[in-house]
């Protein structure tokens, strides 16, 4: 067993003065930083600081315009991503790269062999070693379609190690994650740590980078500010490095009095393209000047409630009344002239909403432009409208006629959501909203929800973050397989008993209470959500162990 | 060792310049080629430069090049949507024959506008309406669309062959196997040395341009090639945005035939499209989609072919050597596009070993 031996002299990597720019954007300017062997680093940094383009310049995936690297104290100059994983450098993308249809074992094989024919059972010999060795619990043969997120991160992960990385860059990969699934992946990059490998992890959450690293790497505007040990720093001194001054990181949840019904969703049942049920008898009601939060597991069904609100997606039955009026079965254009606004940010997070190869001004028109006269776009009021919105949302880009393919990831979701509040919506539908969006952003944007509720706006808020859910939502709704679990008041309800419902259980302990009745609409003839309060079916929910596992969706 | 990997950092300007450079090295190939088969490349330069610098080589350059460059905007636009159209040859066969129809119907001493103007309603709708059930299908049944239109090609080639030789064969052609030329004042007039399908070109240029740049349909036809999920989303139909995007397409193909038939053939016959349907995709490929880079491409494959001929004609290189410096030309025009898109890597053989992972 040859671990790599861990040198006290030299870091693993050691980047100095690297610089990149994209045509007029400066991405890299002067960056230095150095990782030692069997460390943990974070690299945190504002949305556009330059963290990705870094870490693809250590991964071989860009060439750097200046500066140098040096791994185990030799210098050297990768061409290509193959460069960098032959000398130990593994990087895991945020967006997996798997196949589908092939199992674990060929994934992590694939582009390895020499030969034509490879010796399956050696490499599954020794991908069950690794499994074993960082405690990953991954079944070779297992299909990738079959995963779960945290599976196909586990294989990803796999894969690098496999190829014999010892350096590892994963960018954001908590982001899709459940916080049963983050805590294995910490379980698993303690491990790593602990046998030598570096690891370096780029995330927007504070918490975990204190909780999981050892020193930290902060970047403003491309350049480096300065590397801290988690140790003696604190998460609002990192805020403060990061964002360049002192920022008030609370939440507040004005009240606000209801002017009245919005949506009322009843017994709505969807089932998906190849019949599988995605939604099962939903019922709830939302009011204006509320946020309504959605809780659940990734898939529990949160997709198909957007979409079928939006009118994407056809229901199998149910009701869908807006201010009264039966909106289901409407076009999608007809829905966003009745003033709901719908945007989901899909894990890839160009999936939909926006065009990628398109400008901020073009992406800015999408939900609006056919609601203007005549047969020509008015590009005058888009150019206006996305100059607004780039400076509220502070959006970091050379400017309006940026198409949106090359911002970083954070503000290309502040795009969506400008736009989507400078529709001036009724009600306004927003899934995994700060999906990877730095603190300060995802602060500006709950406020800016904030603002939303308090113009007597409904908002339907779907998340992911407990913590955030809790403090900024009214309500919470939480969906378990495509089924509503409870809706609980957020103001005295707690992470635990929300965990709970998010692996299925119905709640009947003390404290529980039924927040707002649900009355039946005037043509439907039942309270679905009263119902199984008093009688939970106990067929249709999985039990969750103590630890939390074993409760994901089956 | 040799290995290809992706750039993912490529700008504008440098892309510019490997477009220069992909030229500068066709020249200097072809130069080369020339030398090494016993010509003088000066002494074609010479020859060449001498013949393209008259007006008249300049106007049949031109006109090479207006069909080039109609089809070529025609095509882009179904492009744009990623309806890969590659029946342009078909419909512009299609836009020439009903052209010829409703010429042959018209009463003799119908005035030259009117029959012109006619006769161009009747290219649009002929190129149309040939690409529609391709892109019925499309819309429909998602079948492949580059399958049917190319299908429709031959269709239409053996259609317009049937009329030469059977329905339409012209009795006072003496028995040749020709269908009867349009009348004279069909002819489109003439400008500056060129007919006015020039000018069309221009007007459709900017008018595709101003299309697909500044009008709301456009802006769908763009969403819907960008990604058909936020078309949806976004609350386009994209069946409907699909199909009259295609039918736009076609009817530019099908009134480039006609502006071919009007403007230099002057009778319908299967060689009328003559493979420009076909080099329209390249030209549009080659353009970056664009309308305004689409006239400079189209001119200059029109120079390309026309300097061709002028080696056979002038400078008496044989046909086969003038046909490979065109075809090397091209080689490297393509051949840029890769190197934009992609690098290449010379491995040595050291850095090739793997290290070895220790589980
Ligand atoms: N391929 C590209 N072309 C042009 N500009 C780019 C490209 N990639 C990144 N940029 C720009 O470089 C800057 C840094 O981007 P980068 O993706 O590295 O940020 P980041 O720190 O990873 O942000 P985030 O947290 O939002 O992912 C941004 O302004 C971005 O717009
Ligand atoms: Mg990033």
């Amino acid at each position: 067993m040859g671990g790599p031996v861990p040198s006290a002299e030299c870091p693993a990597i050691e980047m100095a003065g690297i610089c990149k720019s994209f045509g007029h954007v400066r991405a890299n300017h002067n960056v230095g930083f150095s990782v030692r062997s069997g460390e943990i680093h974070a690299l945190l940094g504002e949305n556009g600081s330059g963290k990705s383009t870094l870490m693809n310049i250590l991964s071989g995936i860009y060439l750097p315009d200046a500066g140098s690297v040096a791994v185990r104290g030799r210098h050297v100059a990768f061409r290509s991503p193959r460069d960098a994983i032959a000398i130990g450098i593994g990087m895991v993308h945020q967006h997996f790269k798997l196949v589908e249809s092939m199992t674990a074992m060929e994934n992590i094989v694939a582009g390895t062999g020499r030969g034509l024919r490879l010796d399956r059972q050696q490499a599954r010999e020794r991908i069950r070693a690794f499994s074993r060795r960082f405690e990953m619990g991954l079944d070779p043969d297992k299909r990738v379609h079959d995963m779960s997120v945290g599976e196909k991160q586990t294989v990803e992960i796999l894969k690098v190690l496999y190829r014999g990385a010892d350096i590892l860059v994963l960018d954001e990969p908590t982001a899709v994650l459940t916080p049963q699934e983050i805590g294995r992946l910490f379980g698993i990059l303690r491990l790593m740590r602990q046998e030598g490998h570096s690891v370096i992890f780029i995330s927007h959450k504070l918490n975990e980078v204190m909780s999981l690293c050892d020193r930290v790497t902060v970047l403003r505007r491309g350049e480096t500010v300065g590397t801290v040990a988690v140790a003696d720093c604190t998460t609002s001194r990192l805020v403060e490095m990061m964002v360049g001054r002192v920022v008030d990181l609370s939440i507040d949840r004005p009240r606000v009095q209801s002017s009245g019904l919005c949506l009322s969703v009843r017994n709505l049942s969807v089932r998906d393209e190849e019949g599988i049920r995605k939604l099962d008898d939903v019922s709830f009601d939302l009011h204006h000047g509320e946020i309504l939060g959605v809780a659940g597991l990734a898939g529990s069904g949160q997709k198909e409630l957007c979409e079928t609100i939006a009118g994407l997606q056809a229901a199998e039955g149910g009701r869908i009344a807006f201010h009264g009026n039966d909106i289901l079965g409407r076009s999608p254009r007809d829905i966003i002239r009745l003033g709901i606004s719908m945007s989901f940010i899909p894990e890839d997070r160009l999936g939909m909403g926006l065009v990628a190869g398109m400008d901020i001004a073009d992406n800015v028109m999408l939900k609006d432009y056919a609601f203007r006269p005549g047969l020509f776009l008015d590009r005058t009021a888009a150019r206006k409208k996305a100059r607004e919105i780039v400076s509220r949302l502070s959006i970091d880009t050379p400017g309006i006629f940026h198409p949106v393919r090359k911002l970083s990831g954070g503000n290309i979701q502040k795009v969506i959501l400008g736009r989507e509040i400078d529709l001036n919506p009724k009600l306004l539908i927003t899934a995994y909203a700060v999906r990877g969006l730095d603190i300060h952003s995802s602060y500006t944007i709950y406020r800016l929800l904030n603002d939303q509720k308090v113009k007597g706006v409904a908002v339907l808020y779907i998340g992911e973050d407990l913590d955030v859910l809790l403090e900024l939502c009214d309500r919470i709704l939480v969906l378990f397989n495509g089924r509503v679990t409870g809706i609980v008041d957020a103001r005295s309800s707690t992470k635990e008993r929300i965990g709970l419902m998010m692996t299925g259980e119905t709640p009947r302990a003390e404290g529980w209470q039924v927040p707002l009745p649900v009355p039946p609409l005037p043509a439907s003839n039942a309270c679905p959500v009263a119902d199984r309060l008093l009688s939970p079916d106990s067929d249709r929910t999985m039990p969750a162990g103590p630890d939390g596992k074993g409760g994901g969706p089956c | 060792m040799l290995r290809i990997a992706r750039k993912e950092d490529m700008t504008g300007l440098r892309a510019v310049g490997v477009r220069i450079a992909a030229v500068l090295l066709a020249l200097l190939a072809s130069g080369l080629l020339i030398l090494a088969m016993g010509y003088d490349p000066r002494e074609v330069v010479r020859v060449m430069w001498s013949g393209m610098r008259t007006l008249k080589a300049l106007a049949s350059m031109i006109r090479i090049a207006i069909p080039l460059a109609m089809a070529a905007l025609a095509v882009s636009i179904a492009f744009t949507m990623k309806f890969w159209n590659i029946g342009a040859e078909g419909q512009i066969l299609m836009g020439a024959f009903a052209a010829t129809a409703i010429s042959s119907v018209l009463p003799e001493g119908t005035p030259g506008a009117l029959r012109i103007l006619l006769m161009a309603l009747a290219g649009l709708a002929g190129g149309a309406l040939w690409a529609l059930p391709p892109a019925l299908f499309r819309a429909a049944f998602r079948t492949n669309e580059t399958l049917l239109t190319l299908m429709f090609n031959y269709i239409a080639i053996r259609w317009v062959e049937y009329l030469r030789c059977q329905l339409w064969k012209d009795p006072a052609a003496m028995g040749f196997p020709q269908i009867a030329p349009i009348p004279e004042s069909a002819h489109l007039p003439q400008l500056l040395g060129v007919h006015i399908g020039w000018i069309l070109v221009l007007v459709l240029a900017f008018l595709q341009w101003v299309f697909l740049r500044r009008t709301k349909k456009g802006f769908e036809v763009r969403v819907v090639g960008e990604s058909e999920k936020t078309a949806r989303y976004a609350g386009m139909t994209v069946g409907r945005v699909l199909l009259f995007g295609v039918l736009l397409s076609g009817a530019l193909a099908g009134l480039t035939g006609m502006v071919k038939l009007n403007g230099t053939a002057f009778v319908l016959a299967e060689r009328l499209a003559g493979g420009d349907g076909f080099t329209a995709i390249i030209i549009a490929w080659l353009s970056n989609l664009s309308a305004p880079v689409i006239l400079v491409v189209a001119f200059l494959f029109a120079a390309m072919k026309q300097g061709a001929g002028w080696m056979e004609g002038l400078a008496g290189i044989p046909s086969a050597l003038a046909d490979t410096v065109q075809g090397l030309i091209l080689f490297f025009a393509l051949g840029s596009e890769f190197f934009i898109r992609y690098r290449i890597i010379l491995e040595s053989r050291h850095r090739t070993e793997r290290k070895e992972a220790h589980p």
